[in-house]
């Protein structure tokens, strides 16, 4: 009978964690801040029909970045988590907070017994009542979860991309201001992005019932355009 | 709560219906028959295609045997932005199937990115009410009507139903519930082809007001309370409920108009109407 080789748990945990962020480091980053109406939510994703950021519920959506299939695995049980719990409680009882806790109990989790962790990165953002109310959660591969209260960046480079926000990220910015804001963070000093390379979303606060939605490339050239 | 994950072989897809079944909230059929007297009724609901797209109306009472159990319930709901579903027959089930249905549509559009077409969504309430036959079998009965615009054709277009989730397309108009022949034949005899919505909005309030007339299921216009029928538009503009302030004064105008028939003074005057 053979054995098999001992390694210690830090060894495995830290394998996983390099094999998990290789593969997120392999797509591209998705962020989301607050502005004066609402919560933007703006990527790099030259797909229009891949996505990486979705409705989940009236105030909540989802960003993901990684491996697609994965994070989509995790969108749809997100839209089904939410919408069996409006269903079987009240629309007003489905928050983000909850949601948030339970991917991260999942990622945890896979993490920590699957062989293969997940190589995904997500975040799920809730707009509030008055603005200073919105929430939005970054949960890791690993299943550790952050709350943000005023910018979230997911990705490989989101460290980069962090950094270039903090400095010029202000509160109470309009919709063209902050979305600005976020494309020249995403892009970096080399690089300037395109509408058709974006892909950008608002939640935002007293219109419908569903906050959710889409901005086309007309939308993101007419904000991004100079005043 | 964990998150609802599935394996391959069982997901149930973009289906909320079939989700809520796989995880087991769906309720049981009763095994004997429930009296007609023991639960409530709704009844009357008309749909009407005009120039811009459908109307759909439905009177205010449920009814429990003889006793009036509700003066303001609501039988006409909006399914999504562009289409509406009405109900008749048992209010407990009939409620909780538009329920469903709304967030049936709502559920499908985000797992999928896309909408359902009009056709798609009204194959599916006729999914849905297939499936409560066991408990139409035991009188809880719900036999609705589903109007929508399809933004595909550009014209409205409307559905109706029998327990078995028979779907039949109706060019002009549909009406269901008890009242349904009274109203029915009302809106039979002021149909033209391309109402105005003025003239559209007229036919339904009275449609509904001759139902109530001569069927006791049949709410009218409470005067007293303020309680009006809900009437709602679809058109490319999507689901829009008429204001009470808009159907009192109309509902004013139409008992005017009948007033205006049984006086022998005016009798002039009712005929050029």
């Amino acid at each position: 009978m053979s054995m098999p080789f001992y390694v210690a748990p830090e060894q495995v945990m830290k394998d996983r964690a390099d094999y998990a962020r290789k593969g997120i480091a392999r797509g591209r980053s998705a962020l989301a801040l607050t502005y004066a109406d609402g919560i933007l939510l703006c990527a790099e994703n030259p797909s229009s029909t891949l996505r990486k950021l979705s409705e989940i519920y009236d105030r909540i959506a989802f960003a993901g970045v990684g491996k697609y299939n994965e994070y989509d695995q995790l969108r749809i049980a997100g839209v089904r988590h939410a919408d069996l719990k409006g269903y079987s409680y009240s629309r007003e009882d489905v928050d983000a907070r909850s949601l948030a806790n339970v991917y991260a109990q999942y990622l945890g989790q896979i993490f920590t017994h699957e062989m293969k962790p997940l190589e995904v990165e997500i975040l799920v953002a809730e707009i509030g009542d008055e603005p200073g109310h919105d929430q939005m959660f970054h949960i890791r591969y690993d299943g550790t979860m952050m709350d943000e209260s005023r910018f979230v960046v997911v990705g490989g480079d989101s460290d980069a991309i962090s950094e270039r926000l903090e400095a010029v990220w202000q509160d109470n910015a309009s919709l063209s201001v902050a979305l600005g804001a976020a494309v020249n963070a995403l892009a970096g000093p080399e690089r300037t992005l395109q509408p058709g390379d974006l892909e950008v979303a608002t939640l935002a606060r007293g219109q419908a019932r569903r906050a959710f939605q889409r901005l086309d490339d007309a939308a993101i050239g007419a904000l991004l355009a100079p005043a | 709560m964990t998150l609802p994950l599935f394996s391959l072989s069982d997901d149930p897809g973009p289906s909320f219906a079939a989700l809520v079944q796989r995880v087991g909230l769906r309720p049981p059929v009763p095994d004997t028959p429930l009296a007609a007297d023991q639960i409530a009724h709704g009844t009357t609901v008309v749909a009407v295609r005009f120039a811009d797209g459908v109307i759909m109306a439905g009177d205010r009472r449920a009814t429990s045997g003889n006793l009036i159990s509700h003066r303001s319930i609501e039988k006409v709901f909006p399914a999504d932005s562009h289409s509406a579903v009405g109900i008749a027959g048992a209010a407990g089930p009939a409620i909780e199937m538009v329920r469903l249905f709304q967030l049936q549509l709502e559920h499908y559009e985000k797992v999928e990115g896309s909408r359902l077409s009009i056709e798609g969504k009204a194959n599916q309430l006729g999914t849905m009410i297939r499936s409560n036959l066991p408990a139409a079998m035991q009188g809880l009965a719900v036999v609705p009507l589903f109007a929508g615009f399809d933004l595909r054709r550009n014209a409205g277009r409307l559905f109706q139903y029998d327990i078995t989730g028979g779907r039949y397309e109706e060019r002009d108009f549909a009406a269901t519930g008890s009242g349904s022949l009274h109203a029915g034949t009302v809106v039979k005899l002021g149909y033209r082809e391309a109402l105005s919505r003025d003239a559209v909005l007229d036919l339904a309030i009275e449609a509904l007001f001759q139902a109530a007339d001569d069927d006791s299921a049949t709410g009218g216009p409470d005067l007293m309370r303020g309680i009006f029928p809900v009437v709602a538009t679809i058109t490319a503009a999507g689901y829009e409920r008429i204001a009470d302030d808009d159907l009192a004064a109309r509902t004013g105008q139409l008992l005017e108009r009948l007033r205006s028939r049984r006086s022998p003074a005016d009798q002039s005057g009712a005929e050029s109407s």
